[in-house]
């Protein structure tokens, strides 16, 4: 049944995307699980680069209970949760997109992965605008932090830590976004060899920074806010 | 010199070597733009052999100019800010910039995917890529020395390196957060390979013990490096912007930095030591013509020390103020990692009962390492010991310590790695007479050097002050007169393997007639490594001692 509907939406758009072996593989499934495989080592080593930071915060949070409750009252919840939102939508049509490139519909993954594209930046765009918020309010370390004089080193260590990893996260979703557009816009050109296996690969990569952010939404948000 | 070796190649041995009628992945281009745009995992192995050796003379230099400095009392060479960033530089550059990557970014880039029987590795412009991080963080490094060095030590405590140090500090954060980034890579391409890409029939437990050592510092390599970046990234950005969690005026903990630190510091022992282990295991079985003895348990035992070798990092701060508790909990697990360790020791020992043993180069550079390497394990319990540690911190024990396992162990199989495959490598043969030499004025050389360190850290001499009071000066002596045959046992391979290359007698495909798939294709092989994939019907390292051990002897005799 699956392999009937793959098959009619493969025809529906527009054939199939060819397979390239590179010459140090023996097949094709064997080039498919390097790359995954590949992927996965890859997402072990940003988690324990993000597992770093997260002892940080640990250990911070631990020194400073009362200030990091504190700073993290001035982060905004409601764009927070927006954003938690979109992201995760974005990793369903992400999803979608995997399981369309699997069945080869290279037109229908273009689609999905363009609708990942844009959730992503619009998660970028909010961001920002919570960046630009809390600058106005004083929130930047360095830059300009102003917070109450007896919690003043614990919410500067909030802020810090907040920005470092938001910071990261958001490069990494960057990255991710400039990926799928690129994919997309080959899938719909027909241009791409091996799409199955690329899109499944950095569907990897997409998933494992949402990952990342629904940890660090509660850390730095919902601090006090239980 | 030497002659070609007058051997019959022998089929049972799977050593038949194939006609040569495949181009060598040497001829595939002559121009410096063939090599720098290379995927092939035998020229990347190559573009590293050459820079980490222009690294180790960097290194060695620095540390040469510490000998000069260390053989009078006083400090009448350089002045102790000098001083400390001669050790800073030599620390750094040693540690990430030679040893780390010697033995599995040269040898192991140009060997696994040959011992496993793929045409490459998994993903060869990652590869190449892993070079050119290599190459851009050393840059960084070689900026900061140039633009007048830096002075925190390779550990970079804090708050010494954020707040108070004075020199360039950044510049070699960022080349040591870059050359990370070049582990990382080449550790993700062994897992796959290893994982992916084996020849029909090469399991598991067929696998030769160089593989697994690869494997197992890969995984070392993945696990451990990215916590190190990420604590260079906060370090950077707390030097730069003045705020952050490791300086205790900013509200931060510097005891933080050091767990994080030694959590990558110390399995990076084992990134340097596992793959010299796999190296020593391949050598031994071949002159001793034994298979290895307990190959599983030696496989475990590869396994087991880099697990437990993440568990041990804070055997480095028993006197930084850590609870005692965790203190206790660090000195058990330490003692752990003995066991493993000492299985190896045992099993090579093993190995060559009831060998017929050749005394060629690569195996005194391989006996070597055993001794070496156990005297440096032994003294390794003594600092894992709580109570003792607390004397001998930060005295010239320790720096005997790991200088027996790092240079005494590691330098010593890498060297013995390179003079083993060199003829496969190159295609070419090199005196066996003034490698052996070399050999034995390493060995020689190495324990003047830093034996008289031992004895210096027990009286208790510090490391890392440029003076010292007069009464050390004999043993101080001593050791830097030992540095300079040390020296020259460095530098005399680079003339005769230097000799090899141009004039050397070409080398058949198997001249040690040894197990394994690198020895079934031709010296130098060709560009896919094998005309076709072999098919593997049996264990690793299949010797048979009665047999071939005579003939084994009839080689070293060809080339004297």
């Amino acid at each position: 049944m699956a392999q009937t509907r793959a098959a009619a939406i493969a025809n529906a758009t527009g054939g199939q995307t060819p397979i390239r072996l590179a010459a140090h593989f023996d097949d094709a499934d064997q080039q498919r699980a390097a790359a995954t495989l590949g992927m996965w080592v890859f997402l072990t080593t940003e988690t324990l680069f993000f597992g770093a930071l997260f002892f940080a915060y640990t250990i911070a949070r631990s020194a400073y209970p009362d200030a990091f409750a504190a700073a993290s009252r001035h982060t905004s919840v409601i764009l927070g949760t927006t954003n938690t939102a979109i992201l995760l939508t974005s990793s369903l049509f992400m999803a979608l997109a995997v399981r369309a490139a699997a069945m080869r519909a290279h037109r229908l993954a273009a689609a999905m992965l363009m609708v990942t594209a844009v959730l992503g930046l619009s998660f970028a765009g909010i961001k920002l605008t919570e960046y630009a918020l809390e600058y106005r309010e004083h929130l930047v370390p360095v830059v300009d932090f102003a917070f109450a004089p007896d919690l003043f080193r614990g919410a500067e260590l909030f802020f810090w830590i907040y920005f470092t990893s938001t910071g990261l996260h958001l490069v990494h979703l960057l990255i991710g976004i400039a990926l799928v557009s690129l994919f997309a816009w080959r899938a719909y050109r027909a241009e791409v060899v091996n799409l199955a296996t690329k899109v499944e690969v950095v569907g990897l990569y997409w998933h494992f920074v949402d990952v990342v952010w629904i940890f660090l939404y509660p850390l730095l948000y919902l601090v006090a806010r239980a | 010199m030497s002659t070609t070796l007058p051997l019959p190649d022998d089929a049972s041995n799977g050593a038949a070597p194939r006609a040569t009628s495949q181009s060598s992945y040497l001829d595939a281009g002559m121009t410096v733009r063939s090599w720098l745009t290379t995927h092939d995992h035998k020229r990347i192995a190559i573009l590293y052999t050459l820079s980490i050796t222009a690294f180790f003379f960097i290194g060695g230099v620095v540390a040469t100019m510490m000998r000069i400095e260390l053989a009078t009392p006083d400090g009448d060479l350089v002045s102790a800010e000098t001083y400390n960033k001669l050790f800073t530089m030599h620390g750094v550059v040693m540690v990430w910039f030679f040893l780390i990557p010697s033995i599995p970014a040269t040898l192991g880039n140009f060997l696994v995917p040959l011992m496993i029987g793929a045409r490459d590795l998994a993903f060869p412009r990652l590869n190449l890529a892993s070079w050119y991080l290599y190459v851009a963080g050393g840059a960084f490094t070689i900026a900061a020395l140039v633009l007048g060095g830096v002075d925190t030590g390779w550990t970079f405590y804090a708050p010494f390196s954020t707040l108070y140090s004075n020199t360039h500090v950044i510049y070699v954060l960022a080349g040591v957060f870059v050359v990370g980034f070049s582990s990382i890579l080449t550790g993700l391409n062994f897992i796959v390979t290893i994982h992916k890409m084996r020849a029909p029939g090469l399991t598991w437990f067929r696998l030769p013990l160089f593989v697994w050592a690869n494997y197992a510092t890969a995984a070392i390599l993945v696990l451990a490096t990215p916590v190190l970046a990420m604590t260079l990234v906060l370090l950077a950005v707390e030097r730069i912007a003045g705020i952050g969690i490791f300086d205790p005026a900013l509200g931060g903990d510097p005891l933080l930095f050091q767990h994080l630190f030694w959590f990558y510091s110390h399995p990076a022992v084992y990134i340097m030591v596992l793959p010299a282990m796999g190296v020593v295991s391949e050598i031994v079985a071949c002159f001793a013509r034994n298979p290895i003895f307990g190959y599983r348990t030696m496989a475990y035992a590869i396994i087991a020390i880099a697990v437990v070798g993440f568990l041990v990092w804070g055997h480095h701060m028993f006197v930084s103020g850590q609870s005692t508790y965790a203190g206790v909990v660090f000195s058990m697990l330490s003692f752990l990692v003995a066991i493993p360790s000492a299985v190896k020791v045992f099993n090579w020992t093993a190995t060559l009962w009831h060998g017929r043993i050749t005394y060629a180069a690569p195996m005194l550079y391989a006996l070597g390492f055993i001794g070496l390497f156990t005297v440096g394990g032994m003294t390794g319990l003594f600092l894992a010991s709580l109570a003792l540690d607390v004397q001998l911190t930060d005295t010239y024990f320790v720096v005997a310590h790991f200088h027996y396992i790092m240079v005494g162990g590691s330098v010593s199989a890498y060297l013995g790695g390179i003079h083993f495959w060199w003829p496969k490598i190159t295609g070419r043969l090199y005196s066996d007479r003034w490698a052996r030499f070399a050999a034995i004025l390493l060995f020689v050389g190495f324990n003047f050097t830093f034996f008289p360190q031992y004895l210096l850290g027990i009286a208790g001499m510090p490391r890392r002050y440029h003076q010292y009071p007069p009464e050390f000066q004999t043993l101080n002596v001593l050791s830097s007169a030992g540095a300079v045959i040390l020296a020259l046992g460095y530098l005399l391979p680079l003339l005769y393997l230097g000799w090899s290359l141009f004039r050397g007698p070409r080398a058949n495909a198997n001249p040690w007639h040894a197990t394994g798939l690198e020895w079934q294709t031709p010296s130098p092989p060709p560009q896919h490594n094998f005309a076709s994939i072999p098919e593997v019907t049996e264990p690793p390292y299949a010797y048979r001692p009665d047999r071939l051990g005579r003939e084994v002897v009839q080689a070293r005799e060809g080339t004297r």
